[in-house]
């Protein structure tokens, strides 16, 4: 990433409000913005790491970044994995978990969600996700700034050991710009972990996208990423007026600039082999780099895709052509483009309005993933590791490694299991689980009739 | 959930079990005596109990003696078997033990780590009225132009072609139940459908089953209905309730007529012969209701005008009424972990099936979703592991129960599935390992002992005529 740089010339200056946790934030700014910009990084460094010392130890621990470990220790120091293996030693102040016949993994990541910006589906007042936009374009959509931390859905997905969500908003061609927040409890300048993580659009559904066919979303995705790229080349003469009119509006051409230079990944929604070949075709002619949401077909574009290092966000569990873009959805879809080499994210199969709600099943995916032929080991790394990478943040978290941010969960047997529970969950260091509201409800309940209907 | 959802099928109810009634028309009454009144109404001129107009014209193909051997039976009728047998023969359950002997003819399924259960039941589905792929053109769930439509049924719009008809199949669901949707308070008949293919829709049908009503509480008709009313709860009510009179009316006036075939017949009237149906207990009621409290006044609804309702579906909140439920022999079609969506959905708890499975209730894991259907035993799994964080421990042989024999009961249709019992039809499933686990997949499916998937032979399985050419065989590449 590039580091901070406020108070470059006018000429050159940037204004991306990107947010990076560690102060690793990049804000390049005109002189004008440095106060709010800067004001914004600061605050998401603002989380005090928690001094304290903690060892997982007799587990049979998951590195993803390796192999196995049986009977292992992961230990802790303020916020960070400090050291994983076999023969650890513990020092005399750790706060030790016996993880004796347990597994312990990185914390999960679902790399696709609402998470966060949707409380409940119908409640118009309560769904952030989707912007107005300007002619189906809201590039400069933060998603993130609508995320709501008192949202009652956080506390079920950590809870069973979803660490980190990936927000992306929704609707229109471009839909905006994409979050990947760690679900500590907190503000959202606290949970953010890295902002912008995508530029998000569709390509297929042509009336989705605010326009009648394919092939003029292909030629709008076009003439905005083209005119992205000759704004960031002129910023001054379009100040001055000295420019042919854009496409679209300044702050979109703006939000655009990181994904013209290569530096945001451009996450696309599309189902249909075809549209996924238009897309590859997209990112070679404007030097964009692309990553594929959805993928029905994305099957049977494997080796295109992985030709292309082109990663794939997939369910395991659509088998039903719910569209005539998703024909050939099928649950070997994971497996299928392992084999062929590509990428492979695993996202929930949150098929409506209930999918904030089940975050936590990630897991449930990627069991029926390997049911469907994926590899056990290729699985875990499909909702940790992978897009950890996908979206930039490989060196923090997706694995137990020295030196990656401790998220870590102590599960009480194979986690993709519906018999497992998620025992302990630390996110940076510390244990996050607390009742949900669901949790509540349950408790006050689970007699019939309840305590407060007893005479 | 949806406003597609629920709705309780009405199921043609009545006929001789397991025999398509052979009458395509319904009949005056009982034996029709001799009238002075030559006009005599012609077929479908009269409003007859139990009339099958539609009759199922599903024949079960040729079946051989298969021996289902080596495997773990979780029969849903008593305790696990381990290393049991069951033997298919003529399309019924013959034998099941621990000692059943292999006859000559036998097939013999070797099953070796493997489990076999009951066929599994949804008995929530829109499977074939909200066709895949979904276009306006195949949806046919909602009759949304009047807040009580039980004169339309939903077999009249269920299209055999559904490809999702074959996927529910793969995953082990023999039967299911079609419901309308839930945008109206009263949304029509269900039909109950096996999972065979068939050019049409009779042939699908379920012989002999009831039919259901739809009826349904809450948020979806007071919105679809909002400007032109009911656009409240307490509308919602008064729209029940007036229906409710008018079929009593109507009830009496041709139960009178078909006794004593007095004068002309009076005119018939499809919605109301359908209340009336389910007034003289013929047709279950299927209650899509999220909300104990609405449930609690659907009860009083009920008793008011006489008659029982058979399922609330998608009870979200069934846990906070569960022994309201069990006292009234109400079973509560739910999913475990669907919830949040909307406001009447807020309260959804994963332990739910577990808490009124614990209070004595029936508990039936239901769909309502074409991707849910193909995973009701590990709906059930989540239930059981999260019953079992609150202290509430279901065991595999109670939880089956949820999937195949309580929503055979909400079908009427117990008598004849959902439990691995002799003399029962051998609707079963074979299990590549424990159906409560992530891991397991159905490797066959018999439909009343006739073999109806194998996943080990791509060849023979269920692609209806939409998939030709449109979707591309497992393994094929474009």
């Amino acid at each position: 990433m590039t580091s901070g740089i406020c108070g470059r010339p006018p000429e050159a200056g940037r204004w991306e409000a990107g947010i990076e946790r560690g102060g690793r934030f990049r804000i390049r700014c005109r002189p004008l913005y440095i106060g709010t910009v800067c004001a914004l990084a600061l605050a998401a460094i603002a989380v005090p790491a928690l001094a304290q010392t903690i060892a997982i130890t007799g587990g049979k621990v998951y590195p993803v970044s390796g192999p196995a470990i049986e009977n292992g220790t992961v230990l802790v120091r303020d916020g960070k994995i400090v050291a994983v293996g076999a023969s650890v030693a513990v020092p005399g102040d750790a706060t030790r978990i016996d993880a004796t016949g347990k597994w312990v993994t990185p914390g999960l990541v679902n790399a696709l969600t609402g998470l966060g910006v949707s409380e409940i589906g119908q409640v118009q007042q309560t769904v952030d996700r989707g912007a107005r936009g300007d002619n189906a374009i809201a590039a400069a959509f933060p998603v993130w700034e609508g995320i709501n931390p008192a949202s009652t859905m956080f506390a079920p997905a950590r809870n069973e050991g979803i660490t980190s969500v990936v927000v992306v908003p929704t609707g229109g061609l471009v839909a905006g710009q994409a979050a990947l927040i760690d679900l500590v409890p907190g503000t959202v300048s606290d949970m953010i972990d890295k902002a912008p993580v995508a530029m998000v659009a569709q390509f297929g559904d042509a009336r989705a996208g605010g326009t009648n066919a394919r092939g003029e979303q292909y030629a709008r995705l076009r003439e905005l990423l083209d005119d992205a790229r000759v704004y960031a080349r002129r910023r001054g003469d379009y100040e001055r007026g000295q420019t042919r009119p854009f496409a679209a509006r300044r702050a979109d051409l703006e939000a655009l600039v990181p994904v013209v230079e290569g530096r945001l990944p451009l996450l696309v929604n599309a189902d249909q082999a075809s549209d996924i070949d238009a897309v590859l075709r997209l990112a070679r002619e404007t030097n964009v780099k692309v990553v594929i949401a959805g993928g029905a077909e994305s099957w049977m574009m494997g080796e295109r895709l992985a030709a292309a290092n082109v990663p794939v966000i997939v369910g395991s569990m659509n088998n039903i052509p719910t569209s005539f873009s998703a024909l050939g959805s099928r649950q070997e879809a994971a497996a299928l483009l392992q084999r062929a080499g590509a990428k492979v994210v695993l996202i929930a199969n949150g098929s409506g309005g209930e999918e904030v709600f089940n975050v936590r099943n990630l897991k449930y995916d990627a069991g029926v993933a390997v049911a469907y032929g994926l590899t056990w080991d290729a699985a875990l790394r499909a909702i940790t590791l992978t897009p950890a990478e996908v979206f930039g943040v490989a060196d923090r978290i997706g694995t137990l490694q020295p030196g990656r941010d401790a998220n870590i969960v102590v599960w009480s047997g194979d986690p993709f299991e519906f018999t497992t529970r998620a025992e302990h969950v630390f996110i940076r260091g510390r244990e996050v689980v607390q009742p949900s509201r669901q949790d509540e409800l349950m408790d006050r309940y689970k007699q019939a009739p309840p305590a407060y209907r007893k005479p | 959930m949806r406003i597609r959802l629920v709705a309780a099928a009405a199921l043609v109810a009545a006929c001789a079990p397991a025999q398509p009634t052979p009458s395509p028309q319904p009949r005056p009454g009982p034996a029709t005596p001799a009238r002075a009144d030559s006009t005599r109404p012609g077929p479908g001129g009269v409003s007859a109990p139990n009339a099958n107009p539609f009759p199922s014209t599903y024949k079960a193909p040729p079946t051989r003696t298969t021996l289902i051997r080596n495997v773990t039976i979780l029969t849903a009728a008593g305790p696990t078997i381990r290393n049991g047998t069951v033997l298919l023969r003529d399309g019924k359950i013959a034998a099941v033990g621990t000692t059943v002997s292999a006859p000559v003819d036998a097939e013999v399924v070797d099953g070796r780590d493997k489990y076999v259960t009951p066929g599994i039941i949804d008995d929530h589905s829109h499977l074939g009225v909200y066709a895949a792929p979904g276009a306006d053109a195949l949806s046919d769930g909602n009759e949304a132009t009047n807040p009580v439509t039980a004169n339309v049924w939903a077999e009249h719009s269920v299209w055999p072609q559904d490809p999702q008809f074959p996927r529910a199949l793969a995953s082990g669901v023999t039967t299911v139940q079609i419901l309308p949707g839930s945008a109206n308070l009263i949304g029509g008949r269900s039909v109950v459908l096996k999972m065979v293919p068939s050019a049409t829709v009779q042939g699908m049908k379920f012989p002999g089953a009831k039919y259901g009503l739809k009826m349904a509480c809450g948020e979806n008709p007071k919105r679809v209905y909002a400007q032109r009313g009911p656009s409240t709860r307490m509308g919602n009510v008064a729209g029940y309730r007036a229906a409710w009179i008018q079929a009593e009316a109507y009830r009496r006036k041709w139960d009178k007529w078909n006794a004593d075939h007095q004068g002309d017949p009076p005119q018939r009237d499809l919605g109301l012969e359908t209340l009336a149906e389910v007034l003289r207990g013929n047709i279950l009621v299927h209650n899509h209701c999220y909300r104990a409290d609405e449930m609690a006044q659907m009860i009083d609804i009920a008793k008011e005008f006489g008659y029982k309702i058979r399922s609330f579906h998608h009870g979200v909140e069934a846990y906070k009424v569960a022994d309201l439920l069990a006292k009234e022999g109400i079973s509560a079609s739910l999913w475990s972990d669907w919830g949040g969506f909307k406001m009447e959905a807020m309260d959804g708890v994963r332990a739910n099936l577990a808490m009124v499975s614990a209070a004595g209730a029936r508990a039936i894991v239901h769909s309502d979703d074409p991707s849910g259907m193909q995973r009701l035993n590990q709906d059930a799994a989540k239930a059981m592991a999260a019953g079992e964080r609150i202290g509430i421990h279901t065991t595999e042989d109670e939880a089956i129960k949820w999937l195949t024999i309580n929503p055979a009961w909400a079908l009427g249709l117990d008598d004849r599935i959902g439990s691995i019992e002799v003399g029962k039809n051998a609707d079963v499933v074979l299990w590549s390992g424990n159906p409560f686990s992530v891991y397991s997949r159905v490797d066959r499916v018999w439909i009343d002992g006739a073999p109806a998937y194998d996943r080990a032979n791509p060849a023979s399985w269920w692609r209806t005529d939409f998939e030709l050419g449109n979707v591309p065989l497992a393994g094929e590449s474009r």
